[in-house]
């Protein structure tokens, strides 16, 4: 009798530290996904399909919303700036294609491409982050709208010669939408991919995302790092302690965006187009969401933040559709992923005070 | 003068504690109508919490209340809010100016008591919608003007003032309340120039003539003597002195002495003899620090090798200032010579490099990083300048230096048990522990730089006095095993003589003197109280206590 109210206390501990290290946020979505698998099967959507949708997806995104994690860490906020990063990311891949690397290689040349011009427009981007500070996050979001719309005129007009890339019309300027179909396309997804029925699992991909995390991890971790981490918790215990502020900040926001754009090429390889005009415009507050609903504060975001949170921001993003729609009979999939992307995306925002680590 | 049988105000035993701390004990006193009371104490000594609790601040109900009873014209009153003060008939001219620096002085002192036009608007629907009455409004504002007797236009714009105009405007505020019987001004001098204070204490006095009883706090001695005629000392939230005040029969000299405490005297001062041959550590010459409400002009002194130097001096004179000045987070300007290196001046890392520590008064602002563990603040600023607790990455080797997580929480532990930081590890966030517990760590923090000259500002602010023990008794130590170079800066004069060799007070910006911490506590106290004292001090002190 004792015993059992003795374990019983003991689990009631347990949960309650769980509880207090996950957030109840996370945990009531996580019983919202898990509710959504499990119904499934009954709407007549199959599970191994969902599961693997989610881990592609998972996979697609998770370098971008790792670009979250230096800036914000480094106390310049969320990154709203990251247009800035995929646009060096589109620069990078359509170079590639142009000079007709292909395969593996051809991925290696679209970062080794990306990645100058993303340290540039990013100690640009920091530049002016520092003038700013306070208000970082209202005026990277216009820094990315902005670069988005500078960037519209500049594929029209760029001397890109490819004809897989330039408009059939007019021979000049490229498409809205480009295939790496014949370049790269799905060279990290189908590396070790291991496939048995309806299930995929890109294991190549997953790989890339684990090694971009352990880096800035790593990162992290240096004395580089952990100043950037205290410049981000208090800047002025940093400036006494002699650390460059706003040297720290730039390195943050260079590192932010060399991320977008190395995240943008791993999308692209798994999802087989180069979206290009407009296409960067709303890909920041996705990012956003996802780290936020993973736990992470306007200061402090953990790894551990990037992959919880960018596991159930996508996951719940496949699943209410194709759960919905075929409860409901009709295709309603697009406005169902606008209303649940944009409410979460709401929900997590005002969410952001918590800190939770 | 009449003195009726029932005072004006009457105080019976007011108390208050902020979470513990107590910072006003047993305080009772009256005061009769017309009568001008002078209310001195060193900064802390409870002056403002006692104003506060007069004057129903909301910031006294919302920390737990006050006890004790006090009554307003004999009945027992207890205020809800400011308005409630207000409506029996207090006011209050606070240090920091609440005027509209857009509007002009006529407007402000007639803020929402304006005159107003009679119009069918106003019958149809309410006052709010009536227009001003300008002329009406300018004429009692006039009125309240010359009462106070000096001439300021009653168009002016605020912004548009001098600061000692703005300070009249604001009393003319409340002496036009028809209704306020006891006025009280905190420090309102501080920003006015010597005529300008004249014409201000003769406007006090006229305005006791007509019966408004006043509370006048200041630290300028001599006006409070001259004025008031009544005298209360505050020290450490209690009444150590209750005395009629008349030019004569008080000594300025005295008035000092109570304000900084005698009975302390000499029990834990003087732990060495000064000498004069120890070779110079810290030179400081004509140092100018540009560091908001704390300004320093003009400051020079040499700290000898092991010494421990104390700087003292009321809030707001720059003695804040000179530690961050020389550490490079104020702007500044002059030389400073560690070892007879020059320090270059606007970068803490060059000062951390020239191996100085700082433990700032600013625990929460720049001490700490209240968010990380306590190992990570403790050793954080050896690692960025020291390049220590790195390891090398397991394949990359040298390469890629890798914090050494483990070295950091071994460190840590030993100042945890040396320092006896009451914490559940090395993990705990800064920001849950305890005022006492976080200066430890900042303290921690600047010796796990192993400093030659360790800038100490406000040790004990904020913490309890068995914390403020072991502090002090902690800096002793440090100073003796490892003959550190010691500068602190501290508002408790107390604490400086019991811990320093030799105490600087510093007074506008510049050093009023240095003394021998042995010296008897008025000395400083006479010091502290500036140049309003020079007539008071004894000659043949003033040769050895000038730079």
């Amino acid at each position: 009798m004792r015993k059992t109210v003795r374990k019983k206390r003991q689990a009631i501990h347990v949960f309650k530290k769980f509880v207090d290290m996950a957030g109840w946020p996370r945990i009531i979505i996580g019983i919202f996904l898990f509710s959504l698998f499990m119904a499934a099967p009954f709407v007549g959507v199959l599970i191994s399909t969902s599961l693997s949708n989610t881990l592609e997806r998972f996979g697609m995104n998770g370098v971008l919303v790792l670009a979250m994690v230096p800036m914000v860490q480094a106390g310049c906020g969320l990154n709203f700036g990251l247009p800035l990063g995929i646009i060096s990311g589109l620069l990078g891949s359509t170079l590639s294609i142009e000079l007709g690397a292909r395969g593996i290689g051809g991925f290696a040349a679209a970062i080794a491409l990306s990645v100058p011009i993303a340290v540039i427009l990013g100690y640009g981007y920091g530049q002016l982050l520092n003038r700013v500070k306070g208000d970082e996050m209202m005026i990277a979001t216009y820094v990315g709208f902005s670069s988005v719309a500078f960037m519209c005129i500049a594929w029209l007009l760029l001397p890109y010669r490819n004809p897989t890339m330039i408009w059939g019309y007019g021979g000049s300027g490229l498409r809205t939408t480009i295939s790496v179909n014949g370049y790269w396309f799905h060279v990290l997804s189908d590396f070790w991919a291991i496939k048995f029925g309806h299930f995929l699992f890109p294991t190549g991909m997953f790989l890339f995302v684990a090694l971009m995390c352990f880096l800035i991890w790593l990162f992290m971790k240096t004395k580089t790092g952990t100043a950037m981490t205290a410049v981000g918790s208090n800047p002025e215990f940093a400036r006494a302690s002699g650390v460059n502020v706003d040297r720290m900040r730039i390195v943050s926001v260079v590192l932010s965006t060399v991320l977008g754009a190395v995240g943008i090429l791993v999308y692209e390889q798994s999802f087989g187009f180069i979206q290009l005009y407009m296409g960067p415009f709303y890909m920041a507050l996705p990012a956003v969401a996802s780290i936020l609903l993973g736990g992470a504060s306007v200061n402090k975001a953990s790894i551990w933040n990037v992959l919880v949170g960018t596991f159930l921001f996508q996951g719940i993003l496949t699943m209410t559709p194709s759960v919905i729609n075929n409860v409901l009979q009709t295709d309603m999939s697009e406005v169902i992923r606008i209303i649940v992307s944009n409410g979460m995306i709401l929900y997590a925002l005002t969410r952001k005070v918590q800190v939770k680590r | 003068m009449s003195l009726p049988e029932v005072p004006l105000l009457k105080l019976e035993n007011i108390g208050k504690d902020y979470f513990g701390n107590r910072v006003l004990a047993d305080v009772s006193f009256t005061l009769n109508q017309g009568e001008i009371l002078g209310l001195v104490g060193e900064n802390g000594a409870g002056k403002s919490t006692l104003m506060n609790i007069l004057f129903g601040m909301p910031v006294i109900a919302n920390t737990g209340g006050y006890e004790g009873t006090f009554f307003f014209d004999g009945n027992k009153v207890e205020f809800k809010s400011p308005f409630d003060a207000l409506d029996v008939g207090i006011g209050m001219v606070h240090q920091e100016f609440s005027l509209i620096p857009g509007f002009s002085a006529a407007e402000n002192i007639l803020l929402n008591r304006e005159e107003l036009n009679t119009s069918l608007l106003e019958q149809v629907f309410s006052s709010r919608v009536a227009t001003l009455n300008r002329s009406a409004m300018n004429r009692r504002a006039e009125k309240a003007i010359q009462t106070l007797g000096v001439a300021i236009g009653v168009d002016t714009i605020v912004s548009e003032m001098p600061v000692g105009y703005k300070q009249f405007i604001e009393i003319a505020r409340e002496i036009d309340r028809a209704k306020t019987r006891l006025l009280v001004l905190d420090e309102p001098t501080a920003v006015l120039t010597e005529t300008e204070a004249l014409i201000l204490l003769d406007a006090l006095r006229k305005l006791a003539e007509s019966g408004i009883a006043i509370i006048f706090i200041s630290h300028r001695l001599q006006e409070v003597i001259g004025l008031c005629d009544k005298l209360l000392v505050l020290r450490d939230g209690r009444i150590v002195k209750e005395t009629a005040a008349k030019v004569g029969s008080l000594r300025l000299r005295d008035i000092a002495a109570w304000m900084v405490g005698r009975d302390v005297e000499d029990a834990s001062v003087a732990r060495r003899a000064v000498s004069g041959e120890r070779e110079p550590a810290l030179e400081v010459k004509n140092l100018w620090v540009d560091m908001p409400g704390e300004t320093v002009r003009d400051v020079s002194f040499t700290v000898g090798r092991g010494e421990i130097f104390g700087i003292g001096g009321l809030a707001g004179q720059g003695k804040l200032g000179i530690p961050n000045g020389i550490m490079g987070l104020s702007p500044s300007g002059g030389s400073v010579n560690l070892f007879g290196k020059p320090i270059e001046l606007n970068a803490p890392r060059n000062a951390l490099d020239s191996k100085m520590a700082f433990v700032s008064e600013d625990r929460r602002g720049v001490g700490l990083l209240l968010e990380e563990r306590i190992d990570w603040n403790i050793t954080f600023t050896a690692m960025q300048v020291q390049s220590r607790f790195l390891k090398n990455a397991p394949v990359l080797g040298a390469l890629l230096r890798l914090r050494d997580d483990a070295a950091i929480a071994e460190e840590t532990q030993r100042y945890i048990e040396a320092l006896e930081i009451k914490c559940t590890g090395p993990g705990q966030r800064a920001v849950e522990l305890s005022g006492g517990n976080q200066q430890k760590v900042c303290l921690a923090k600047a010796f796990a730089l192993k400093p030659d000259l360790l800038l100490i500002c406000e040790p004990t602010r904020g913490i309890d006095v068995g914390a403020k023990e072991l502090v002090l008794g902690t800096l002793r130590r440090y100073n003796e095993e490892y003959g550190t170079t010691i500068l602190v800066t501290s508002s408790e004069l107390e604490e400086l003589r019991s811990v320093c060799d030799r105490v600087a007070i510093v007074e506008k910006g510049r050093i009023a003197g240095i003394l021998p911490a042995s010296r008897p506590a008025e000395e400083f106290g006479v010091l502290m109280m500036g140049e309003a004292l020079e007539e008071d001090r004894p000659q043949e002190k003033a040769g050895d206590s000038r730079v």
